[in-house]
């Protein structure tokens, strides 16, 4: 069903519903109500997203709501969900009542100011995944990071100041070219509407800036792996639900940029730079791994895990097929859903033992046996165990990295898939080491046998993520063929953009003289037929239209 | 041409009669003695900030009023009337503001006010001058008043030696003014701006022209703290008392705004005189930026800051289009209301008037939450963080330089924001994460209904005018449009 048939704005209610619901947070005096009222509020938000299930599985915007905000420069307040964005919708939404479950006792200070930015994270997350106008989707992207750094800074463990200050100035600091970029975008392509520059050609110059420029927020923020040093610091540092909600969502944001803008915006430099970016990929997935292996802090293994997890989501970007773009939605959509299980079981472990070592919380099957089903669920489904969703999003990367063949000595060898083979057997490794020391360790201490096992609140905040692990991990294909629309129109897009005839720019044709062709860039734009607009230079940007 | 006539229209200059008669009255209060009488003191100090709010209605009734006026060295046009509303918002807040001061002997506060709408009667004018000696006389006027207001701090050494330092600056950069205006009449013949307009200023073929209105923008970057005439300003904001320092920090910085914002209409685009500004602005950024990282005392680092957002606004003049002067001009509104802001928090969380440093501020959020609140927009707004009139302002300005050869200049102005976010954020984390239990070290913050309620009016500012910022900017892109059609 198209939103018309709806009394009310949907995406426009769903993002600032929060907003309100934190204000009406003013007025309540005690701690309790605080956190029923936010709770309250959470699933109001997810049935006011009801409509959102008439999501039509086609592939253009649905949900479209446009108002001009500022005529002059031509700024619109333009809102609408498309394949690739509603799963992160969907994602942002779940997340806010899980984290208010999960900070129920977890946080025992300060708690209306700590709920009050629980809500404006989730308004910055649905805003950043549903604006389709640049600057509309800057505020949005920036309006994270305060709540996401006081998050982090009041509530966070000992070292929360190193933590929060790192992860504000390398987050910021990497997005202040992304603004550049939106500028030279608006100078050149006369509008600040995503989908209007969508339709238009760049010449090679300007995206080759442009997505440097881009590159750089996007890179920072999933992070990939020379950019990932702050993820570990603030994860480790944070509250549960802060790292709940920096794992679900705040690192999609960066994956989501690279599909939205990059690919569409910059297809050719995309091209020419996914050697680069599938390099960056592999070697997050290796080493993120590797690291995670060697870590004794829980939420430590499980930060690194995430660097791994994400490689697998920028591999499958820059393959540019529809398979591999297909599994990095997957995948984000699945590691937002397990890491952020993960992090809300370390988050109960934590309550318990207060500490986070793996040698302080050894034993625990005997004692916890429904924390330990959950951590082996979870577990499991982190390394891509089949039956669960991890599965699926790792099997399609891989696969479309297979299809990938690389010539080598006359033989072609899927150099890109094979690359990624240690990175998921790494994967099995720091899970299941983890997971067979929690579960039949030498309990390191007499104080484990009185743990409590899981209460009802606890329950509740772990069946919801649980479930989507096994449903997604057995049934994948209402969420594919929900999100394949939209992916095939802009693979579609890209490679019409680019003129590449076939979808698999790495394919074949990737012999030593289509790696010349790739390293000179004017050889490239005279070759390709989709860029028409060479006169329109990087210099010769058009005057503003007012 | 009639525009060369007296044309003589008093509804046109509402504002300036407003301010003036608003400066007779504080006058002649203090002729009759009231500043010895403390009720009668009291009493008129009362009535000065209902003074100022009327001032500011005048403006805000004014804004439509257009006359050349005084044989067309005073211009009533869309940019004068809204840096005239401008100043007289900030003026109403200023007053407000100043009120409470601690460091104010009682017998002086008469005398002070009266200095105060002094300088703001000057500012207002300035926004209309329209031609190069009115605009000399009115910073004069602005400028005279602010050298008496500055060592008004009781028993403050370093109020004095502010407000030394600040004349001798003064004296200097309005002197290299002066003797840039006699080049300027010696080679071109004229003092009016729109003459001016038409002439050439290029430094090859019309040098004494173009030195001569070097040194005269140098009066104004001077007003404006623009490197390299910006040495005043960190120990001028540090030396003299909070409340003082709001007023100087804000107000003249729209004065000197505006006129550079008319003699920009001289730059040629690409031109010396417009690479002039751009290297200036891009200097100046850097530096300021640079140098606040380092400030542990709060006015010093908003002085540097302030330093550092002379040359933010100087990118609006570069690239010689109505949307640029725009920029500016609407930059200038944000200026103002972020660092009101600021300075609002800073002199109530010291109501001893003592100076601030980041330390001071720990555990504010626990002390005072609505200041607290406050001065996180202020501080997000300063950095140019969404969503905030900062980030718009800056927006504004990113834009309208993009494409016309000062690419370098607004990549400039980002890396430069990036630099500015620790500093900024300091006060944002010290409010709210460092040492919630430290001892306090003076007087406790004012957290009375006054105090808060002045802060979160002006953080609703920053902020709303951050998200619905079209109807101020149409009003800058008509002064924009006026001034370069």
């Amino acid at each position: 069903m198209p939103s018309e048939t709806f009394s009310y704005p949907v995406l426009t209610v769903l993002t600032f519903w929060p907003v309100v619901a934190a204000i009406a947070l003013g007025f309540v005096r005690s701690d309790l109500n605080v956190r029923r009222l936010t709770l309250v509020a959470s699933l109001v938000e997810l049935a006011l997203a009801w409509p959102l299930l008439g999501f039509q599985k086609i592939a253009g915007f649905q949900f479209v709501e446009i108002h001009s905000w500022v005529e002059a420069w031509g700024l619109q307040y333009y809102l609408a969900v498309d394949g690739i964005s509603i799963m992160m919708i969907w994602l942002s939404l779940f997340t806010l009542p899980v984290c208010v479950l999960c900070s129920w006792t977890y946080i025992g200070r300060r708690i209306k100011e700590f709920h009050v930015c629980l809500l404006l994270m989730t308004t910055a997350c649905v805003g950043v995944f549903s604006a389709l106008d640049l600057v509309l989707f800057y505020v949005f992207w920036e309006a994270l990071l305060i709540p996401m750094y006081l998050m982090i800074a009041i509530w966070g463990s000992d070292d929360r100041r190193y933590a929060s200050l790192k992860f504000f100035i390398y987050t910021l600091a990497g997005s202040t070219l992304l603004l550049v970029a939106i500028v030279a975008l608006r100078i050149a392509g006369g509008t600040f509407s995503i989908p209007d520059l969508m339709q238009q050609d760049f010449s090679f110059r300007f995206q080759f800036w442009i997505f440097l420029a881009m590159g750089i927020a996007f890179a920072i923020k999933v992070p990939m792996f020379p950019f990932h040093t702050w993820l570990p610091a603030a994860h480790v540092q944070a509250p549960s639900a802060g790292s709940v909600i920096l794992a679900a969502v705040l690192l999609k944001m960066g994956t989501y940029g690279f599909l939205r803008f990059s690919l569409p915006l910059a297809p050719a430099a995309s091209e020419y730079f996914a050697p680069l970016m599938i390099g960056l990929s592999i070697a997050a997935i290796i080493y993120g791994g590797a690291i995670a292996l060697g870590q004794k802090d829980i939420k430590k293994l499980v930060a690194y895990s995430s660097v791994a997890h994400m490689g697998f989501v920028t591999l499958g970007i820059f393959l540019f097929t529809v398979r591999g773009i297909e599994g990095a939605i997957v995948q984000m959509l699945n590691h937002g859903i397990i890491t952020g299980g993960l992090f809300m079981l370390i988050g109960t472990i934590y309550e318990r033992s207060h500490s986070r070592e793996i040698e302080k919380n050894l034993g625990l099957g005997k004692y916890l046996p429904a924390f330990m089903f959950f951590w082996g669920l979870f577990g499991l489904a982190s390394f891509g165990f089949p039956g669960t969703n991890g599965f699926v999003g790792e099997f399609l990367v891989i696969a479309a990295a297979m299809d990938q063949t690389i010539n080598i000595c006359g033989l072609n060898i899927p150099l890109i898939g094979l690359l990624t083979i240690p990175g998921a057997m790494l994967a099995a490794a720091y899970a299941l080491k983890v997971l067979l020391k929690l579960a039949w360790g030498q309990p390191s201490s007499a104080a484990g046998k009185n743990w409590k096992d899981l209460n009802i609140r606890e329950w509740v905040y772990l069946v919801v993520p649980a479930v989507f692990v096994i449903y997604l991990g057995l049934a994948p294909s209402g969420l594919l063929s929900t999100i394949d629309p939209s992916i095939e129109a802009t693979v579609q897009q890209f490679e019409q953009k680019t003129g590449t005839g076939q979808p698999l720019p790495l394919g074949e044709g990737y012999d030593s003289a289509a790696l010349t062709d790739l390293s000179q860039p004017e050889q490239r734009d005279a070759n390709s037929a989709g860029i028409q607009r060479l006169a329109a230079g990087f210099d010769a940007a058009q005057e503003p239209k007012l | 041409m009639s525009n060369l006539d007296l044309n003589f229209n008093i509804l046109a200059l509402l504002p300036e009669l407003g301010i003036f008669l608003l400066t007779l009255y504080i006058l002649a209060a203090i002729i009759a003695g009231a500043g010895k009488k403390p009720g009668a003191a009291k009493c008129v100090l009362a009535t000065v900030p209902v003074g100022a709010l009327i001032v500011t209605a005048l403006s805000v009734y004014g804004l439509c009023a257009r006359q050349t006026m005084f044989w067309g060295s005073y211009e009533v046009d869309a940019l004068s009337q809204f840096f005239k509303l401008l100043v007289a918002a900030g003026f109403f807040v200023a007053v407000l503001n100043a009120r409470r001061q601690a460091t104010l002997e009682e017998g002086q506060r008469l005398d002070y006010f009266l200095f105060l709408s002094f300088s703001a009667w000057g500012l207002i004018m300035m926004a209309s001058a329209n031609e190069l000696v009115t605009i000399y006389l009115a910073m004069e006027l602005a400028s005279y008043s602010l050298y008496i207001l500055i060592p008004l701090r009781a028993e403050s050494r370093g109020a004095a030696e502010a407000g030394l330092k600040y004349i001798l600056f003064g004296a200097a950069a309005t002197a290299l003014a002066l003797y840039g205006l006699s080049w300027i009449i010696a080679s071109q013949h004229s003092t009016y701006i729109v003459e001016l307009a038409a002439k050439d200023w290029a430094f090859s073929s019309n040098p004494l022209a173009a030195m001569g209105l070097t040194m005269f923008l140098g009066g104004m970057f001077y007003k404006l703290a623009l490197f390299p005439f910006h040495f005043w300003c960190p120990d001028l904001y540090q030396g003299a008392s909070n409340e003082t320092a709001a007023f100087a920090a804000t107000l003249p910085k729209l004065g000197a705004v505006v006129v550079l914002v008319r003699l920009a209409t001289l730059f040629n685009p690409g031109g010396d005189l417009a690479n002039i500004v751009a290297v200036l602005a891009g200097v100046s950024m850097t530096f300021g930026n640079l140098c606040a990282l380092a400030q542990k005392d709060l006015k010093r680092m908003l002085g540097f800051s302030s330093v550092a957002h002379a040359g933010y606004i100087l990118v609006g003049l570069t690239p010689g289009t109505p949307e640029g002067l725009a920029a500016a001009s609407f930059y200038a509104v944000a200026y103002l209301s972020m660092n009101l802001l600021c300075f609002w928090v800073i002199s109530r969380v010291a109501p001893d008037g003592r100076n601030l440093s980041y330390r001071d501020l720990n555990g504010l959020s626990k002390r005072s939450p609505w200041l607290a609140l406050s001065l996180t927009a202020a501080a997000i707004s300063l950095v140019g963080l969404p969503p905030s009139i900062g980030f718009v302002g800056k927006l504004w300005l990113l834009t309208s330089a993009w494409g016309h050869g000062y690419d370098w200049l607004v990549i400039l102005l980002c890396v430069n924001t990036a630099i500015a976010i620790f500093y900024y954020l300091s006060l944002v984390r010290h409010a709210y994460t460092e040492g919630e239990d430290d001892p306090l070290r003076g007087a406790a913050p004012d957290t009375g209904l006054f105090s808060s309620l002045g802060a979160t009016v002006l953080a609703i500012v920053v902020v709303v005018l951050g998200v619905v910022p079209a109807p101020v900017y149409n009003m800058a892109l008509e002064a924009g449009l006026a001034l370069l059609p």
